[in-house]
């Protein structure tokens, strides 16, 4: 018998007092009642927690800010389906990476930084999620450089987790972030950038 | 014979790295003996403590979040074969591959024959308990394949040849000076000049693993969630190791238990609220990775899923104890336990340590596992640790339902009664009439002179002996309370009846 039969079998008469599925009790909140002010100052209050750095600026200031945050940066990877906009300099810098044509890991590696979009934001939790859309491309981009520079929409930022979660297509290949990459292994001091990105800096266009 | 679906057969029980080497009472005593052990662990363990409580403390919904999570757990056990079986088709119809294995070696095999089918012998690894549970790196080592964990803790503790000790921060037990040393001698090309600040050791750590992420072509991870609707396996980390191992190989190799298994995507909305406050301390980890089969361009193109039964069908057949299987594995019940605190991960020898060890390993080896059978009594049954379980696993309830099965196990097996049974039997007799008990509390002075002159026994033979193996006991009363109420109660009827008179009297020496 193979294994699958037999581990469904073993388990079908681990359960021959026959337990029934219970009803699922869903009274937590599904939705938070805050208005946008106050979903961009939450999530700011988060992300600076975590010590991400967090910049807000009007819709037609992001070009403007992201070309700031790039000025000392040597080269920059940014997905085929970015905003157009948002990186306007004609830039010898800039390397376009997609699926059809992707950078290999050791040119990623030489990459100073990652400029993407994102799909959701969770004002009380801190994170935002990518999902793979052209906007913010494969998952590699967004890891192997050592500065991700990530633009969030105001109007995608919502105020707790399921009302984010609901809003996305769980097949994607999903990222959720909350800060940069960070560890507690040694004696529980917690310590920015092991192995993601050390230095995250969101953009908060409204 | 051949055995068909729905006969009931016998549990079959787990291997693996679920059994002690030793009983939890004889492990625990030498761990106990470790001042440095305890220091670092009551520091790390009251320290993550604190944080959970202030961030659980935010959620208005925490209680409801934990019903909730508790009720989708009790009924993915109630429909397991059904949701592995969707979740199968999902994962399949996706370009994943699933493999079943019945035990840890059947899963080993299967691990290193894929990695053997890509012709690579080193793999990079996402921590992972139910690896550690199969000891999956000890069996690649053996087979000429190198396994390389990728997460800080298990890095340090798989350089120093160690075991981790806690589910979360596996090298609780090292502070930072133990950390660096084990660097310098182990870590190849690590800087003689290597501080103990954390930070730098994290880069150390940083530069040692960078290019073997760059390089790998395989990796291994375990999963934290299945959801049955859509095929999606989630991975929940902190350092940006998981993203690493799950996004640059091309091949992937997770190994999951059955149980881990959510039934839709909506439910992932209760675990991720519930799992990274109950483990860290924080409102959220700050990577989770969610992958649903092969994305063509994106990722591994190379995906398979070992589901891992290795004893959980044989803890699901136990009616009061299948809760057990509820857990997520945050560790909070092991940051609340005094027992934990004190005698810290190794003493209970199996993967999993702390209160929720002390109920799933026996469950999955069996109580009759010899030396787990101890580790249900590792436990003052406080309850902290069900008030901070995040999916309300009455650990206290199994703990003494698992007594109960050891005695039971224990009975008949045996041909000469147990000191236990002697002395149980005999206590009865005593108690059972008032005349027996009164002739056998004439010998109480006995026992004073035998505390000797500081009135404490400090050594009692036979089975109480472990007892008074960390305590003393006090000498018995000069005389018993019914020696002292039948010379009340004359003195009473003489002084016409005021008892409690006559004691105050005495008691202020009028
Ligand atoms: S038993 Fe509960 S508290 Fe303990 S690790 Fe599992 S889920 Fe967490």
């Amino acid at each position: 018998m193979s294994a699958r039969e037999d581990i469904l079998g073993r388990i079908r008469s681990a359960l021959r007092d026959a337990p029934v599925a219970p009803e699922i009790p869903r009274e937590y909140r599904a939705t938070s009642e805050l208005d946008q002010d106050a979903l961009v100052h939450l999530l700011s209050d988060r992300l600076v927690d975590y010590k991400a750095r967090v910049s807000v600026v009007a819709a037609a200031d992001v070009p403007a800010r992201i070309a700031e945050l790039l000025a000392d940066v040597g080269s920059y990877v940014a997905p085929e389906g970015l905003d157009a906009a948002w990186v306007t300099e004609s830039d010898a810098r800039r390397r376009v990476d997609s699926a059809a044509a992707p950078l290999s890991v050791a040119e990623l590696d030489g990459i100073g930084a990652v400029v993407t979009g994102s799909a959701a934001a969770v004002a009380e939790t801190g994170t935002i999620i990518l999902d793979g859309s052209p906007n913010q491309g494969r998952r590699a981009i967004s890891l192997v450089p050592d500065h991700h520079i990530c633009v969030v929409n105001a109007a995608d930022i919502a105020g707790i987790l399921p009302e984010s979660l609901r809003r996305i297509d769980g097949t994607r290949p999903l990222t959720l972030i909350s800060g940069p990459s960070a560890t507690s292994d040694i004696e529980l001091e917690r310590v920015e950038g092991v192995h993601g990105p050390r230095i995250l800096d969101v953009i908060i266009g409204r | 014979m051949s055995t068909f679906l729905g006969m009931p057969s016998l549990p079959v029980f787990g291997s693996g790295n679920l059994h002690a080497a030793e009983s939890f009472p004889k492990a625990a005593h030498r761990e106990l003996g470790n001042a440095q052990l305890r220091a670092n662990l009551g520091h790390a363990t009251h320290t993550i403590r604190d944080k959970r409580l202030q961030v659980v403390s935010e959620l208005p919904d925490w209680e409801q979040l934990r019903d909730a999570g508790s009720a989708i757990k009790e009924s993915v056990m109630a429909r397991l074969p059904e949701l592995l079986e969707q979740f199968e088709q999902n994962f399949t119809a996706r370009g994943g591959v699933i493999h079943w294995a019945r035990d840890a070696s059947e899963a080993n095999e299967i691990v290193a024959g894929l990695i053997r089918d890509t012709g690579e012998t080193e793999v990079v690894k996402v921590k992972s308990m139910a690896t550690q549970e199969i000891g999956l790196n000890e069996y690649l080592e053996e087979q000429g394949i190198a396994a390389f964990e990728t997460d800080l803790a298990e890095l340090i503790v798989q350089l120093d040849h160690d075991k981790p000790s806690h589910i979360l921060v596996p090298a609780i037990h090292k502070n930072r000076t133990e950390i660096r040393d084990i660097f310098l001698r182990e870590m190849p090309g690590a800087d003689p000049e290597l501080t103990d600040n954390p930070a730098v050791l994290a880069m150390a750590a940083r530069a040692h693993l960078r290019r073997k992420f760059l390089t790998a072509k395989v990796a291994v991870s375990g999963a934290n969630f299945a959801l049955a609707d859509s095929g999606t396996l989630a991975v929940v980390e902190s350092e940006g190791n998981g993203r690493m191992c799950l996004t640059l190989p091309e091949t992937l190799i997770t190994v999951m238990g059955v149980e881990k298994l959510l039934p839709s995507w909506q439910d992932l909305e209760v675990f991720m609220q519930l799992l990274p406050r109950s483990s860290t301390g924080e409102r959220m980890n700050p990577y989770t990775s969610l992958w649903t089969g092969v994305t063509e361009g994106d990722g591994p193109q190379n995906v398979h899923l070992v589901l891992l039964d290795n004893g959980r069908s044989a803890a699901l057949a136990d009616e009061m104890g299948r809760s057990a299987l509820h857990c997520i594995r945050c560790s909070a019940c092991m940051n609340v336990c005094p027992v934990y605190e004190r005698t810290g991960g190794h003493a209970y020898g199996s993967t999993y340590p702390g209160p929720i060890g002390a109920i799933l390993s026996p469950l999955l080896t069996g109580i009759e596992s010899e030396e787990n059978s101890s580790l249900p009594y590792a436990s003052s049954l406080c309850g902290a640790c069900y008030d901070a379980c995040p999916v309300k696993i009455n650990i206290p309830d199994i703990l003494v339902h698992l007594r109960s099965v050891d005695v039971d196990s224990q009975r008949g097996k045996k041909k000469l009664p147990s000191q236990m049974d002697v002395g149980m039997s005999a206590a009865s007799w005593a108690l059972s009439s008032g005349k027996r008990l009164g002739l056998l509390e004439r010998g109480l002075p006995l026992g004073r002179l035998a505390a000797g002159r500081d009135k404490k026994i400090k050594k009692l033979p036979g089975i109480a002996a472990g007892w008074t193996q960390s305590r003393d006991i006090p000498a018995p009363p000069a005389q018993s309370f019914r020696n002292w109420w039948a010379k009340e109660r004359q003195g009473a009827e003489q002084h016409g009846g005021k008892t409690q008179d006559t004691t105050q009297n005495e008691e202020t020496g009028a």
